[in-house]
Order: C-alpha cells, then structure tokens, then sequence
C-alpha cells in the first residue's frame, strides 16, 4: 500500500532525494508544478516509470484530493 | 488520480511509493514556491503582511484601540495563530472594555495566497472591503493585504486590469 505524506512529509522526503512526480497531463505540469517536480502523466506511467530511480522514494502528487 | 499512480507504481516494482493526497493546490496554498508559465501571476500572498495586529479572544480589548496603528483590524487568532475572527477599529471605537471575543466578527472571508491578486481585487471592490486575510489550508494568519497595496500591484502587472 502506498503511504500517504502531507505537504511537511514530502519536505522531508526530497530532503533523502525522494523524486517528485506531477501525474496529471503536460498542460497542467507546465502552467504550474512543484519545483523539482518531473512530470510523468498517469497513463504514462508504464512506460516511463523505468526512468525512476527504484532504492530512492517516489513521490506522485496531482491537484488535489478531489 | 495521485492514488491510481501510486497503485500502479508498486505493481511496477517500485517499494518506497508516497502519495501526497492534497496535491499541488496545498503546496501552493501554503506559499511555497511554483515553477511553470503560470508561476510569476501575482498573488495575493506576495502582499499579505504579517505585521497586522493580532489578540487572543480572552484579551482585555481595552488598550487594543492604541495597538493598531495604521490598521483599521486585529486578527483575533488562537496560540497557533489560527484565525478565529476580526475586530475592526469601528468596534473598538465603539466598545466599552470587556474580552476581545465579545466584539469578534467570526465570519471573516480568508484567501489561501497562491489565489490571484486580480481576483481578490475584484472581490473587494464588489464588498467595498479595505483588506483581505491570507491563511494557509491549516487556517493559520499568513497575514492581511490590504486593497490599496493589491489595487496598485494589479496597476503595476502587465496583465493588470488598473
């Protein structure tokens, strides 16, 4: 199961050189992201997903939780 | 959607998959720094001032008159500094001593400061309202701006309205 983190969890995280990801489309990536943020859109996510580091977090954000 | 792409990570493999729920909206709604084509639109929290008066509802709003200053309000907030309500310098003027919660409007409308300067200007403009909280998503006071500072940011944007 994957763990939920807040917005203090994911400081933390990209402090031990978690890997942020925005999965919502480019369009959305590109008007405005995280800084750090790599943008892999989810239905890209099979096909991108070898371009993650496996030993180091991952950390997937989208808009929000609605 | 954040919840699916984690899903799906792990069944590619991956073992250490977060998935933060509240998204880029609660990043930005806290202050934190953006990047991207939109980033530089100012926004109300690049004018909230944090120097704004501040009591706590059980203060004697006695000498509260004399504290503020310029301002015509005092953020009534609690230890942490979440906002419970306003007293604004009319009521004080007004009042007769006794706790500051007793004069409190606890209706105060709050912007989170990653909101548009121009959409809050136009709010104020259409309620005749001189200033506007900023909180973070906690209700925590990030501080006030008031509608002469954001009317002349709008005047100075490239994309301002005037």
């Amino acid at each position: 199961m994957p763990t939920l983190v807040d917005r203090d969890g994911v400081r933390a995280l990209l402090e031990r050189e978690g890997q942020l990801v925005e999965v919502l489309g480019a369009s959305a990536y590109e008007k405005e992201h995280i800084p750090g943020a790599i943008n892999i859109p989810l239905r890209d996510l099979p096909k991108k997903a070898d371009t993650l580091r496996r030993d180091h977090p991952v950390i997937v954000y989208c808009a929000d939780s609605l | 959607m954040s919840p699916r792409a984690a899903c799906r990570l792990e069944t590619l493999g991956f073992h250490q998959v977060y998935d933060y729920v509240a998204g880029k909206m609660d990043w930005f709604a806290a202050g934190l720094p953006r990047e991207g084509t939109k980033a530089s639109t100012d926004r109300v929290g690049d004018h909230a001032r944090s120097d704004v008066p501040t009591a706590a509802p059980d203060d004697d709003s006695g000498g509260l008159e004399a504290r503020l200053g310029d301002w015509d309000v005092c953020v009534v907030v609690t230890d942490d500094r979440v906002v419970l309500g306003i007293v604004t310098a009319e009521v004080l003027a007004a009042a007769d001593g006794g706790a500051v919660a007793a004069l409190m409007w606890e209706a105060p409308t709050t912007y989170r400061p990653h909101t548009a300067t121009e959409k809050v200007v136009a709010w104020m403009r259409e309620r005749d309202k001189t200033h506007v909280l900023v909180t973070d998503p906690g209700g925590h006071l990030l501080g006030v701006a008031t509608r002469s500072e954001l009317e002349s940011a709008t005047a100075s944007s490239p994309s301002g309205s005037g």
